[in-house]
């Protein structure tokens, strides 16, 4: 029996985009459903009754929510193909503290970037910065965070690499010239076509953040 | 070479008590160091330069951090003995689900119980009771979360019963009247050598408590 493989996501999302990179590393075909976030479908309230958030993948009819988790899924049902965690359970461990480190950060300081101002906006940007720093760090000369393979820390930060252009633009920064490392290293994932097609690109992502700022701003 | 495994912990930590749970159930031999946190030890500085916080899993020198990961380690690393996650990756991904959901959404509704007053402490019950309720119907009629067994979303969420006193005291209200299955099925854990001998008294988590109010000029 084939699988049935949806994806039910929001095309800038980044916890969606982390569960369409470890899709296509695996070369799973799968449906892409876009959701209207301000008119979840009966499908996505029916699969993720719990949070009603996207993005949720649903094998062969049943549910698995939270992108993280959905990458270690993908990862331990598709085995036999690209493996995104080590074998090791120490290193694995290790790979699991990075993905959390960057789950439990990245976003929230990220909307601090995009949506606030003042003191706030400050704060948010230099935490970021140096979280990027301290990333860069942890990537030290690897060419991937799973050293010579790509893997889940790479999976789970690089959907932010397409936030970088409104990071910089409402951060009136260049990460670039602050962590070199980290922005060739999004360059090298970039070059990866389970990446690149997965990504969407940085001026559409800047364009609807900012409509949605907008509208955010005026309630 | 036998194991040297090494516990950081402080003793109200529910995080901590995981940990000491998931070596219990695995018959591990641990030495258990207790941590001071206005004081953190150059052990624990060491070991999670990072977040600087408790608990910290050392095996053979190398520092495992964050409970879940722990546990889900100490699973790996000893895997002949009683298995804690279901060997399905479907219903690893459920017991993953359930861990998160404790973490992000009941843990920080818990705080608001004993860490605020007035409106937003009767917030904080709200979403707690919820957060309780949604679990008691993922629970349904299993003895435990792990179906007949004992397992990972049981060892993730048993430590916090040892805060329910406190709880039910700071917030005047009662868990038992709005989730008697749960508490029941927290009874049938507590008679697991594991659990009781790794949760404190419920009284002493309540002057714990009181004490750590007064410290932060909460009263």
């Amino acid at each position: 029996m084939a699988d049935e493989v949806i994806l039910l996501d929001f095309w800038p999302s980044p916890f969606g985009m982390r569960a369409r990179v470890a899709l296509a590393e695996k070369g799973i075909e799968y449906e892409y459903k876009e959701e209207n976030l301000s008119d979840k479908s009966p499908l996505l309230l029916k699969m993720n009754p719990v949070k009603k958030q996207i993005p949720v993948l649903i094998h062969n009819g049943k549910p698995v929510c939270e992108s993280l988790i959905i990458v270690r899924y993908i990862d331990e049902v598709w085995k036999h193909k690209s493996p995104l965690l080590p074998s090791d359970a120490y290193q694995r461990a290790h790979a699991m503290f990075w993905a959390d480190y960057v789950d439990k950060k990245i976003y929230s300081l990220a909307r601090q970037v995009w949506l606030s101002s003042g003191e706030e906006h400050e704060a948010g940007k230099n935490e970021l910065m140096g979280c990027f720093k301290l990333l860069e760090g942890e990537l030290g000369d690897k060419t991937y965070f799973g050293d010579d393979t790509f893997g889940i820390v790479d999976v789970a930060l690089i959907p932010f690499y397409s936030w970088f252009y409104m990071f910089e633009q409402c951060g009136n920064m260049s990460i670039e010239a602050e962590c070199p490392k980290l922005v060739a290293w999004g360059k090298r994932c970039m070059e990866k076509e389970s990446v690149s097609k997965s990504l969407p690109d940085q001026h559409k992502v800047y364009d609807l953040l900012m409509d949605l700022k907008k509208k955010f701003l005026a309630k | 070479m036998s194991d040297e495994v090494v516990l950081l912990s402080i003793w109200p930590s529910m995080f901590g008590m995981r940990v000491q749970i998931a070596l219990e159930e695995k018959g591990i031999e641990y030495e258990y160091k207790e941590e001071d946190l206005a004081n953190k030890s150059t052990l624990l500085l060491k070991m999670n330069p990072i977040h600087k916080k408790v608990p910290v899993l050392i095996h053979n020198g190398k520092p495992v951090c964050e409970s879940s990961i722990a546990v889900q380690y100490i699973d790996e690393a000893w895997k002949d003995k009683f298995p804690l996650l279901p060997s399905d990756p479907y219903h690893r991904a459920q017991a993953r689900f359930w861990a998160d959901y404790i973490d992000k959404k009941m843990y920080n509704a818990s705080r608001k119980i004993w860490e605020t007053k007035g409106e937003d402490q009767e917030v904080g019950k709200k979403e707690f009771i919820e957060c309780l309720k949604v679990l008691e119907k993922a629970l349904g009629d299993n003895p435990y979360f792990g179906g007949e067994e004992f397992g990972f979303v049981d060892i993730e969420l048993v430590p916090f019963f040892s805060w329910f006193y406190a709880y039910e005291t700071c917030g005047n209200f009662s868990i038992e009247a709005e989730c008697p299955k749960l508490i029941a099925w927290a009874k049938r854990c507590m008679e697991r050598k594991s659990v009781s001998k790794s949760l404190p008294a419920a009284q002493k988590v309540y002057d714990f408590v009181l004490q750590l109010k007064k410290t932060m000029g909460l009263e």
